[in-house]
């Protein structure tokens, strides 16, 4: 553990963003207020922060249809998210994307998306340009135990070793895909990563639900994709999720217990307070003010995008080349 | 007859069909819904529960759970036509035709044609489509302008829950791919449905929902229910609308279309997809050519607008044709002498 005082108050202070953020939806989701589908990100915090906290806006990320975590980890504007989600025109993509079409390219964040397995493609194509601009940046592309039985993940893999493109696959096993498990979707062995190394890429594999086996994971990854020429590489962490596929799933699918058993045992806010309180980094109480200032922070969002202008008839006819 | 919600009669029609003919199977993404999982399978039962139960009663060998593998989903399809099964493929979104296209374009389409005749393929692929839950641009999307254009492919779109039974049945004993197209909207609407285990649609055969001398308003699937609300208030005025339900798009039933048209010189097309090379350009072409000369004003398409569908709640209603831009075009109609 290497990182100062300041970078770990930084990565608590994301995780708790992400978390605050997705609790404060799951209840404005339950009034009716936030339409559409929203698929929660919490409890997979450390992997998003984990990775994001290495990279600048000149390194890209792809990411899915739980996007929010990945978004906000990579820096896009928690006000901006949160009125785009509530379907603002002040949003950050003018409440034409909302939850699943967060995109915020000046930031490095090139799209969360609906279509599951769309993101490798794109993530290749980005890690290409890196390659040729020779900066040592890079693309990274999240995907689920889900996204990695589509044949656009397949081919996105095999295309990167060939072009040696600077892209990093980083698969987030959540173990569910929807309502499957993984264990029965991904062949027998329910290995994601063994599949990248058959693509011939060099493969790691971390815990994600500790922030820090991610930080120190991605950062071996990130010293060996940035240098030139190593080409692309891949990861896979396992974690967890806390609420349902999307809101409103009812979850029958989860074993007795599962949530509060995972709520309480693979929460990596809860891990990273302990760990950081019990090795004497950081106090409690310095952990306690950052919930406090980011709750506000939450609250000020809400506020925001309910008071936000609301977009009208002719903003459909905005932003496409032409319309009939 | 019984009543029934339009999502219950897709999983009842497929359980008889399954019951009565041993090479049905289904497959698709989640249809069983907990495989693999400590809830165990069945615990969702198909995301739009339009699977609920097959498992339990016909097993994992005919209700095949898939990994999201939309391209290996249509293909497996193609390829258990073409060994003898009647493979009934579930595509969750029909937005996810995008990654599954080649194989239902390039070889379900088209091996009948290709093969000289020699090949059937009895492939029913199912899909859930269209606008009204602020899913966004990739989740709402109306297809069938896409699917009607491609030669091999029979396109039904249900309304009703009757009409899913028995087009539905129709579908899954035809031996060619029929695409049939569920609204996703109208899962949840309550219908009667015949009981006869043999009622069957023939494709190509329009319903007609209102019947009036004035104007012609073709529709299909949720905007039918706009075009009958436009038709009732305009009836109160004395003003007749044939309100025709199109049913299927591929085969399409002409002469009920050009029967109408010619005692009402008056056509408005209502459709949920863009207007460009569009179901509402097809329609009033096919008028155009073949009933000019009863036309008493030009015939009328109304679209969404030329753009990807909007996610706010404002702008998805503004991009929906709505009740009065339905009964507008059909006052326009109306204003020509
Ligand atoms: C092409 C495509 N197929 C299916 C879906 C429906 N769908 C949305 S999320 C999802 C599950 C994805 O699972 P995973 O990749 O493990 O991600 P997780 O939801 O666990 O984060 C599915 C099947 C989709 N959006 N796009």
């Amino acid at each position: 553990m290497q990182l100062s005082r300041e970078a770990l108050l930084r990565a608590y202070r994301q995780m708790k963003v992400i978390r605050e953020f997705e609790e404060r939806l799951h209840v404005d989701i339950q009034t009716g207020e936030i339409a559409g589908f929203t698929h929660l990100y919490c409890g997979q915090e450390a992997v998003a922060v984990g990775v994001c906290e290495h990279l600048d806006n000149d390194d890209k990320i792809v990411s899915t249809h739980r996007g929010h975590g990945h978004c906000l980890a990579k820096g896009c504007d928690v006000n901006g998210m949160m009125k785009e989600i509530w379907g603002s025109r002040d949003g950050l993509c003018k409440g034409k994307g909302g939850s699943m079409h967060i995109a915020d390219v000046d930031k490095g964040m090139l799209g969360a998306n609906g279509i599951v397995g769309a993101g490798a493609p794109i993530a290749v194509g980005a890690g290409i340009a890196a390659k040729i601009d020779g900066k040592g940046k890079v693309a990274i592309t999240f995907s689920g135990d889900g996204a990695c039985n589509q044949g656009t993940t397949f081919e996105a893999m095999n295309m990167a070793v060939v072009t040696k493109a600077a892209t990093i696959f980083v698969f987030e096993n959540n173990h569910y895909s929807e309502h499957t498990g993984y264990q029965y979707a991904v062949g027998t062995s329910g290995d994601i990563a063994s599949r990248a190394e058959a693509f011939g890429m060099k493969v790691w594999r971390g815990d994600g639900t500790d922030f820090f086996s991610v930080y120190e994971t991605m950062r071996e990854v990130l010293d060996y994709v940035r240098v030139p020429g190593n080409g692309p590489a891949a990861v896979e962490f396992d974690t967890e999720r806390f609420f349902g596929h999307f809101e409103g799933d009812p979850q029958r699918y989860r074993g007795p217990g599962e949530l509060d058993r995972i709520r309480e045992m693979r929460d990596c806010l809860k891990n990273f307070r302990k760990s950081v309180t019990d090795a004497g980094l950081l106090e409690h109480s310095d952990l306690d003010a950052l919930d406090a200032e980011v709750l506000e922070a939450i609250e000020e969002s809400v506020r925001q995008a309910k008071a936000a202008d609301r977009p009208t008839a002719e903003d459909v006819l905005t932003d496409v080349y032409i319309s009939y | 007859m019984a009543k029934m919600m339009y999502r219950d009669a897709v999983v009842s029609t497929i359980a008889e069909e399954m019951e009565r003919d041993e090479n049905v199977v289904c497959l698709g993404e989640d249809i069983v819904g907990g495989m693999g999982t400590p809830g165990g399978p069945e615990a969702i039962g198909g995301i739009w529960s339009t699977s609920t139960g097959l498992f339990g009663k016909f097993g994992a060998d005919r209700v095949i759970d898939t990994p999201i593998s939309e391209s290996a989903i249509m293909g497996a399809a193609a390829g258990l036509a073409l060994s003898g099964k009647r493979p009934i493929a579930e595509l969750m979104f029909a937005d996810f035709i995008g990654v599954s296209l080649d194989q239902i374009w390039n070889q379900i389409a088209k091996f009948r044609y290709m093969f000289g005749g020699k090949t059937k393929c009895p492939a029913v692929i199912r899909m859930a489509y269209g606008a009204g839950y602020n899913a966004a641009a990739q989740h709402s999307q109306a297809v069938h302008q896409i699917l009607t254009g491609m030669p091999g492919l029979k396109v039904v779109m249900p309304t009703t829950p009757a009409d899913v039974k028995g087009l539905l049945r129709t579908a899954i004993r035809d031996d060619d791919p029929v695409i049939f197209l569920e609204h996703k909207a109208l899962y949840g609407v309550s219908g009667e449905v015949p009981d006869d285990p043999d009622y069957m649609i023939p494709f190509g055969h329009a319903r007609l929902s209102r019947a009036g001398q004035d104007v012609t308003i073709v529709s299909t699937g949720l905007l039918l229910g706009f075009c009958e609300a436009v038709a009732d208030k305009l009836a109160a005025e004395g003003i007749g609308c044939d309100v025709i339900d199109l049913r299927t798009t591929s085969p399409l039933d002409e002469e009920t279309i050009l029967d109408s048209v010619e005692v009402t010189g008056r056509l408005v097309v209502v459709d949920e997809a863009p207007p460009r090379c569009s179901l509402g350009a097809d329609i009033c072409a096919l008028v155009a050519e073949k009933a000019f000369a009863s036309l008493k004003a030009p015939p009328l398409s109304v679209n969404p607008p030329h753009t990807p569908i909007p996610f706010a709640r404002e702008l998805e209603s503004a991009y929906l044709p709505s009740v009065d831009k339905i009964e507008a075009a059909v006052r326009k109609v109306l204003s020509y002498r």
